[in-house]
């Protein structure tokens, strides 16, 4: 606090009170106002945009405006659409289940049974630090593991386990669904431990004095308390993987489709109108998930 | 509960533990050292010889895309967005902190900007730019797909510490005089400086490996992860391994220089 009293006092008197008062109303919106811009021209505007295109007419060299639902139709009434949105919600569920489990599991372990602050945070960098090193770096990292002749396949050979390399470990929706995790996961640690940091050790202490298990006060009162937590991370977790288009392309050597990588695959053959179409019908299925988990959790009173 | 029953839960949960660091870094150094693979060696083990030649065969331009040019694009892009990112996220946190209408939408519109796909972010903005005739470029068009991504992470963890701030700091210091400018720079400003690091540390590092968003919006030239993706499908030698080493190399460089900057301000702190 002596930093402030580095500073004469004397500049406390200041005549105009009355007119700062007024205008500190102001203040709040000059200072909102950079991020509203910021959002309003690259979130609002485009996401708009998007729904105005989606209804456009198209043919191999341009977009004409027009209000055609033949793009909707197209999307919805394709046998191939609904496949896609089945195996990228398919991916979700798997990869949600995983990440849960590692995460809650990583995060207990953190949260209860590392005693000092300082291990703890030590611990909690070794988990953040790959997470902010490239996606594409991390998914390359797994050819030497898990390719024909890689580590995984060459140690199960020599030891005899296996006669030949097992075919499916690169190049699969199990390599999809691996990276994912390998990707994800600390989207699902960090609301988890926040959480579980947050909870009252007496509240344990008094469960086991009033005779619970381990196994009692961990499905009574650790998992309830987090709950916000774990809705956090499964918004992250959820959203990311319908999002990805990348690790479904690179992993499943093309073999594997979501309903990101056929957006991506309209937009390099120009179909910006059918690529927005799908794009709306994405955005809503999303925005009803994150909606409903939502209800479960107010975001605002768990920062 | 009896000592016994909790070291073995203890146990179980650091091999656990030490699995999931296992899961994490065993990959990266497979390619950390697959990229020191010998000459004639390569995608997978065994090294055949040690060498360096796929580190100087990554800065000769025709063997790779423009590795130099699409690393100081990356660069500079990501310095833009990480002064964008703390700054706006900085002034919206302490506007947060005072009720304004519409504070609710634009939280939620925040929160939305996390969530929302990149590539409908991407290919939105793309089909903007189209539209109003302008031509994407990553100082333009990537930088604010960028922003669409750091921007909520900053708001939220600004959120988060201003939520856990005292105003009675505040109020002491203008009990003491303190002009509202002072009170900022020499009160509020110095106490939230870490959180200040750490958002600029995310705005950093998630626009330097960002792709998703950048792939519709970056125009003629490519930023760093747009080499690397595009090398995924035609390359196939070590060189691959070797580019993943060095940006991951300067990635722990980043994050190593961003905690001592936080260790050094907040070593600062207990004098002040």
């Amino acid at each position: 606090m002596t930093v402030a009293l580095d500073q004469p006092a004397t500049t406390a008197i200041k005549p105009a009170k009355r007119r700062c008062v007024s205008v500190a109303r102001f203040v709040p919106y000059l200072q909102a106002a950079p991020l509203a811009l910021i959002l309003g021209a690259f979130l609002l505007l485009p996401i708009l945009m998007i729904a105005v295109v989606s209804f456009w007419d198209y043919d191999f060299a341009a977009m004409y405006p027009d209000f055609l639902t033949i793009n909707y139709a197209d999307t919805l009434g394709s046998w191939v659409t609904w496949k896609t949105y089945l195996n990228t919600l398919k991916y979700a569920g798997i990869v949600w289940a995983l990440t849960l489990f590692v995460g809650f599991w990583v995060a207990y372990f953190l949260a209860f049974h590392i005693r000092t602050t300082a291990m703890q945070m030590v611990l909690f960098l070794v988990c953040t630090v790959p997470f902010l090193t490239s996606n594409i770096i991390r998914m390359i990292s797994w050819i030497p593991v898990l390719g024909r002749n890689g580590l995984v396949n060459s140690t199960l050979v020599e030891i005899g386990l296996i006669p030949k390399p097992i075919e499916w470990l690169l190049y699969s929706e199990f390599a999809v669904v691996l990276a994912m995790v390998h990707l994800y996961t600390l989207f699902m640690v960090t609301p988890i431990f926040n959480t579980l940091m947050r909870i009252d050790k007496s509240l344990i202490e008094a469960a086991r004095d009033a005779g619970a298990s381990g196994w009692q006060v961990l499905w009574n009162v650790v998992i309830p308390l987090a709950k916000p937590g774990m809705a956090i991370g499964t918004i992250f977790v959820v959203t990311l993987v319908m999002a990805d288009f990348s690790t479904v392309q690179v992993m499943s050597g093309g073999q594997s489709a979501s309903v990101a990588l056929m957006m991506k695959n309209q937009m390099s053959l120009l179909q910006y109108p059918a690529a927005a179409a799908n794009a709306v019908v994405l955005l809503v299925l999303v925005l009803l998930m994150v909606a409903g988990i939502l209800r479960i959790v107010d975001i605002r009173k768990e920062l | 509960m009896s000592r016994d029953k909790r070291t073995l839960e203890f146990y179980v949960l650091a091999a656990f533990f030490a699995l999931f660091v296992l899961f994490l870094y065993g990959p990266l150094s497979a390619i950390l050292i697959l990229s020191f693979q010998g000459e004639n060696g390569g995608l997978t083990f065994p090294l055949n010889g040690v060498s360096l030649h796929w580190f100087a065969n990554l800065f000769e331009r025709q063997a790779v895309g423009d590795f130099g040019g699409s690393f100081k694009r990356s660069f500079i892009l990501g310095l833009m967005v990480m002064i964008v990112t703390v700054v706006v996220s900085l002034l919206a946190g302490l506007a947060f902190r005072q009720k304004f209408r519409g504070a609710t939408a634009l939280f939620y519109l925040a929160v939305a900007s996390l969530v929302v796909p990149s590539i409908i972010i991407s290919l939105g903005i793309g089909v903007v730019f189209q539209q109003i005739g302008f031509r994407p470029a990553w100082y333009t068009s990537a930088f604010g797909a960028h922003l669409t991504w750091t921007l909520p992470f900053g708001v939220l963890i600004m959120f988060a510490v201003f939520n856990r701030f005292s105003a009675a700091y505040e109020e002491a210091a203008r009990d003491l005089g303190a002009t509202s400018w002072q009170t900022f720079a020499h009160v509020v400003l110095p106490m939230i400086a870490p959180s200040l690091i750490g958002v600029g540390l995310f705005g950093f590092t998630l626009s330097y490996d960002e792709f998703a968003r950048t792939l519709m919006t970056s125009g003629t030239f490519n930023t760093l992860p747009l080499e690397i993706y595009g090398m995924t499908t035609n390359v196939t030698t070590p060189v691959l391994y070797a580019l993943g080493t060095v940006t991951t190399v300067f990635s722990f460089l980043v994050i190593l220089a961003t905690l001592g900057a936080i260790a050094y301000v907040g070593g600062r702190r207990p004098r002040a």
